[in-house]
């Protein structure tokens, strides 16, 4: 049994009498307990499954369930059993930190005492500051608060919609921290992000493009799963080096990732010393070329130039 | 129930929070019956008059007298020829002139009528008439005086004459008015933002999703404006008693209870705007276009409705206030009961009713998103 | 005028109260280069851009950007930059073409050089068939691509970018960096911040603010090596772990 499943999830919307697809044939299962991460750039349909899955909006076509709840036919139940954390900050900034997780404890029919077990180690963090106003919390902080509310009714399923967006470094590493934890205490967490970088975090990954799912695996099967084979080049001069790459009909496609740029070629046959030899011709020094395993983000581009 | 008084409550500390905002709200009903009251009353006090008076007699002169001791006029000048009104006028200090005629006295003792002229400065039609009204009303008095009711004293007919206003204080009209302006903006206005800011905010998707009766949340919301609309009326009241001398006619409880019920009728057409609108600025707009500008027009309260083209008639029907207008004049002015005004307080709770309704029926349980 | 850096920053402090929010901070930016400006939230970044952007006005300390004085010459200064962040970029309900007239004309360009600016944009992102078109028709990354034209179409000598890529997909994101590194190439200096720590790589220099103070600067070679980081990330996390300040 999963505790997510969906099955050939359509959504439009229309606008100006113009039908956008937001969603195309989605299909997905997560198991109970493990961490699912939903990978993909803004505009490319995160939010919409996720309020497909929270019953916040209804699909055109395709079901869904969550914990054997149906999204469109059993949603009050549904309601019951899951938390969610939107994108945008949903707390009500002129209240207090206590008085925003008393409230929303107490719209789910419980009290703080009664799962405090659960948000510990969060609120503890910001429980010094629970006489503040939320809106005068910084970033890091809010997030916090805000899976507190989403947690404090000990829910089956938690979605998170962007949590680490706009968030610096060190909190994003931090909020990681926290999922992995409440994935101990046997929690499902749905977790959508834009960083390529979190999905060596999750148990599992959905890779997403223009409302379409390129790639479901686990992330070092997406890896696995890359066609072809990567070399990263470093010259002296980089910018040259770009346009000479990207001008040579041998490449497929060359993306820079800081100093170095990331190549795959159209055949797979080259060697270190023809690339090498093309570089030093047009003028290149200190070349350095190395093949490397490709991370998520390459993969996630060679399937949406696939496209 | 208890997830209910939970919501309450957190929108009493929303309102207490901001306390900018709740200064407006209990301040704005004072501020309009101060404003209505003082400042844009059109009525007339220390008018500058002249006198034209042919006959010189007894009777002439206590009226003259009469006239000039009231608070609404002061006499400017005795004019002593027919020629001088013209000249006067064109001055422009002196808005209107008293002409008695020749034998004025003798004409009343033997013809049993005599003739004053009242002749009013029509550059502003609103003075001038108020003018002629106020002169009249001393004149009759003056008259009821000397004969009783018996005689007939004067030609002119006073253009108006209000029965249940007789000195035409204006504030008899703006109360009711500046009412339904106020409950409309607390508790349309209000609970109209009030809701859509949830939306704005990202928290109506938070508490969509979970067990709460969204229509609890809705609900919940216009309760604290209740409380601050019924906070409004009380001060309206009072300020209009005690400052403004306007009596209060009929009874009380039964005055409380029609506003209440307007309050009611205020907040549905809040839910409805609330179920029509995603943005804070469109529910501003939505109110103040839809609800608050007819209630300016087509009320009954700034403009008569009976000087009005028909179809504009027929649209002041489908104002709430209108209605509301009337039942406050009947009770509180005319001190009529229930009797007399059952069909505008039906005509209210079919509006409250209808717009439950639809806002009931319109009500999303899910995010409406284009 | 011919100075080597176009930024010079000299103990530059913002205090709100008793609360240090920019603490004596000193540094300089060359021109022509692409300078990552990092730090945590509530580190004191957007403090200090906004000082430089003259935006707000320092407590002490001074800084000189282009050739003015942050401190009395603000106007000229916002007048010869440019600004492009995620949040405010360009208008949604303007097409491509009109939002290009309109920057070009608040920057007081003549008619015929907005014309030869818009043809190159157009031409370079290869919008051709989007010009007449609805800014919000267009997808996110384009958007992007298109503010940061428009806002190097006055062709100012430094463009402060704040968060420019933010949500945007990883092919279009090199595809900006590309636009960044093209603009480097021609003369611009770039002062770009960014939560995404790969993209520091890319940057001539990278300061990172720990506090209100800048921790560690230089190239981001130097400072894997000095600091012995395999990456810009593991370093920028050791020093913001080291932040005593209580969050706000």
């Amino acid at each position: 049994m999963f505790s997510i499943e969906c099955n050939g999830i359509t959504k439009s919307y229309t606008a100006k009498k113009q039908s956008v697809l937001a969603l195309n044939d989605i299909s997905l299962q997560v198991h109970q307990s493990e961490i699912f991460g939903l990978i993909g750039p803004d505009g490319s349909g995160k939010t919409s499954i996720i309020r497909i899955l929270t019953s916040l909006i209804l699909p055109d076509a395709g079901n869904a369930k969550v914990v054997n709840c149906d999204v469109v036919k059993d949603y009050e139940k549904l309601r019951t059993l899951i938390g969610y954390m939107p994108g945008r900050f949903s707390l009500y900034q002129d209240l207090t930190v206590e008085e925003n997780l008393q409230f929303f404890a107490s719209i789910f029919n419980t009290s703080i005492k009664e799962n405090y077990y659960l948000i510990k180690n969060i609120y503890q963090q910001i429980e010094p500051f629970k006489k503040r106003k939320a809106g005068e919390l910084s970033g890091g902080m809010k997030q916090k608060l805000a899976l507190s509310c989403a947690l404090i009714h000990n829910p089956v399923v938690l979605f998170l919609d962007e949590p680490t967006t706009g968030v610096d470094a060190v909190s994003r590493i931090e909020f990681w921290e926290m999922l992995k934890e409440l994935k101990g205490k046997g929690i499902t967490i749905f977790v959508s992000t834009p960083y390529m970088d979190e999905a060596s975090l999750c148990d599992r990954i959905a890779l997403i493009q223009s409302g379409s799912i390129m790639s479901i695996d686990e992330p070092q099967n997406v890896i696995q799963q890359y066609k072809g084979e990567l070399w990263s080049i470093i010259a002296q001069n980089r910018y040259q080096l770009m346009m000479d790459l990207k001008s040579w009909e041998r490449v497929h496609s060359a993306f820079s990732f800081g100093e170095n740029i990331h190549v795959s070629f159209k055949l797979s046959e080259i060697s270190t010393d023809q690339i090498q030899q093309y570089l030093t011709e047009k003028g290149h020094d200190r070349i350095q070329i190395v093949k490397i395993i490709p991370s998520i983000e390459d993969c996630f581009m060679q399937l949406m130039i696939r496209k | 129930m208890n997830q209910f008084w939970v919501f309450v409550r957190k929108e009493m500390w929303h309102i207490l929070r901001d306390k900018q905002t709740l200064f407006v709200l209990l301040g704005m009903p004072v501020a309009q019956i101060l404003i209505f009251g003082f400042a844009l009353s059109n009525e007339v006090k220390n008018s500058k008059i002249a006198v034209l008076d042919l006959s010189k007699d007894q009777i002439t002169q206590q009226l003259i007298e009469r006239i000039d001791a009231s608070k609404y006029f002061d006499l400017e000048e005795n004019l002593t020829s027919p020629k001088d009104i013209e000249r006067i006028f064109k001055k422009g200090k002196v808005k209107l002139v008293l002409v008695f005629e020749n034998n004025f006295d003798k004409n009343l003792q033997h013809t049993h009528e005599a003739i004053i002229q009242l002749i009013a400065d029509g550059t502003d039609p609103n003075v001038g008439t108020t003018l002629i009204s106020y002169a009249s009303s001393i004149i009759n008095d003056y008259q009821k005086e000397l004969f009783g009711n018996q005689l007939i004293l004067y030609s002119i007919k006073p253009e108006v004459r209000m029965i249940y206003n007789e000195q035409l204080k204006a504030s008899y009209n703006f109360v009711p008015g500046v009412m339904a302006m106020v409950l409309l903006l607390v508790c349309a206005l209000m609970t109209s933002i009030a809701i859509v800011k949830e939306k704005e905010l990202g928290t109506m998707e938070v508490l969509l999703v979970s067990p709460l009766n969204p229509f609890f949340v809705v609900i919940s919301k216009s309760i604290p404006y209740l409380i601050i609309s019924i906070l409004n009326i009380v001060s309206i009241l009072l300020l209009s008693y005690y400052v403004l001398k306007v009596p209060i006619k009929g009874n009380l409880i039964l005055l409380m209870g029609v506003s209440i019920l307007f309050i009611i009728t205020s907040l549905s057409f809040g839910l409805f705007v609330s179920s029509t609108t995603r943005t804070q600025t469109a529910a501003m707009f939505g109110t103040l276009i839809g609800l608050f500008m007819p209630t300016l027009m087509f009320s009954g309260f700034m403009f008569p409705i009976d000087n009005m083209p028909w179809p504009m008639q027929l649209l002041s029907n489908l104002i709430p206030s209108k209605w509301f207008f009337i039942i406050v004049k009947s009770v509180m002015i005319k001190g009529l009961g229930i009797l007399a005004i059952w069909r505008e307080v039906l005509i209210l709770l079919g509006f409250t009713v209808l717009m439950l309704f639809i806002s009931i029926r319109k009500f999303n349980k899910r995010l409406d998103i284009a | 005028m011919n100075n080597e850096y176009i930024i010079e920053v000299d103990s530059l402090t913002k205090k709100f109260g008793s609360f240090t929010a920019v603490d004596k901070i000193s540094f300089t930016v060359k021109r022509g280069e692409i300078f990552g400006f990092l730090g945590a939230n509530g580190a004191g970044k957007t403090t200090a851009i906004k000082m430089l952007s003259g935006l707000l006005q320092a407590s002490s300390g001074s800084a000189r950007v282009i050739d003015f004085n942050i401190n009395k010459e603000s106007e000229k200064i916002k007048a010869n930059i440019g600004y492009m962040s995620q949040r405010f970029s360009l208008y949604d309900d303007l097409t491509v073409l009109e939002n290009m007239k309109f920057y070009g004309g608040i920057y007081g360009l003549s008619n015929s050089k907005i014309q030869m600016k818009t043809d190159e944009i157009v031409k370079v992102l290869h919008i051709q068939d989007y010009k007449d078109k609805l800014v919000k028709s267009l997808p996110l990354g384009w958007k992007q691509k298109l503010a940061f034209s428009i806002s190097i179409l006055h062709e100012p000598p430094l463009v402060f970018l704040d968060e420019p890529t933010g949500g945007v997909d990883p092919v279009t994101r090199r595809e900006f960096w590309e636009l960044i590194v093209a603009a480097a190439h021609q003369g611009t200096t770039l002062f770009v911040t960014t939560h995404y720590m790969d993209e520091a790589e890319y940057c001539d220099t990278v300061s990172i603010m720990v506090d209100g103070r800048i921790e560690a600067m230089g190239s981001p070679k130097y400072l894997k090596e000095q600091f012995n980081s395999p990456d810009i990330h593991t370093l920028f996390v050791s020093l913001a772990r080291q932040s005593k300040r209580t969050e706000i």
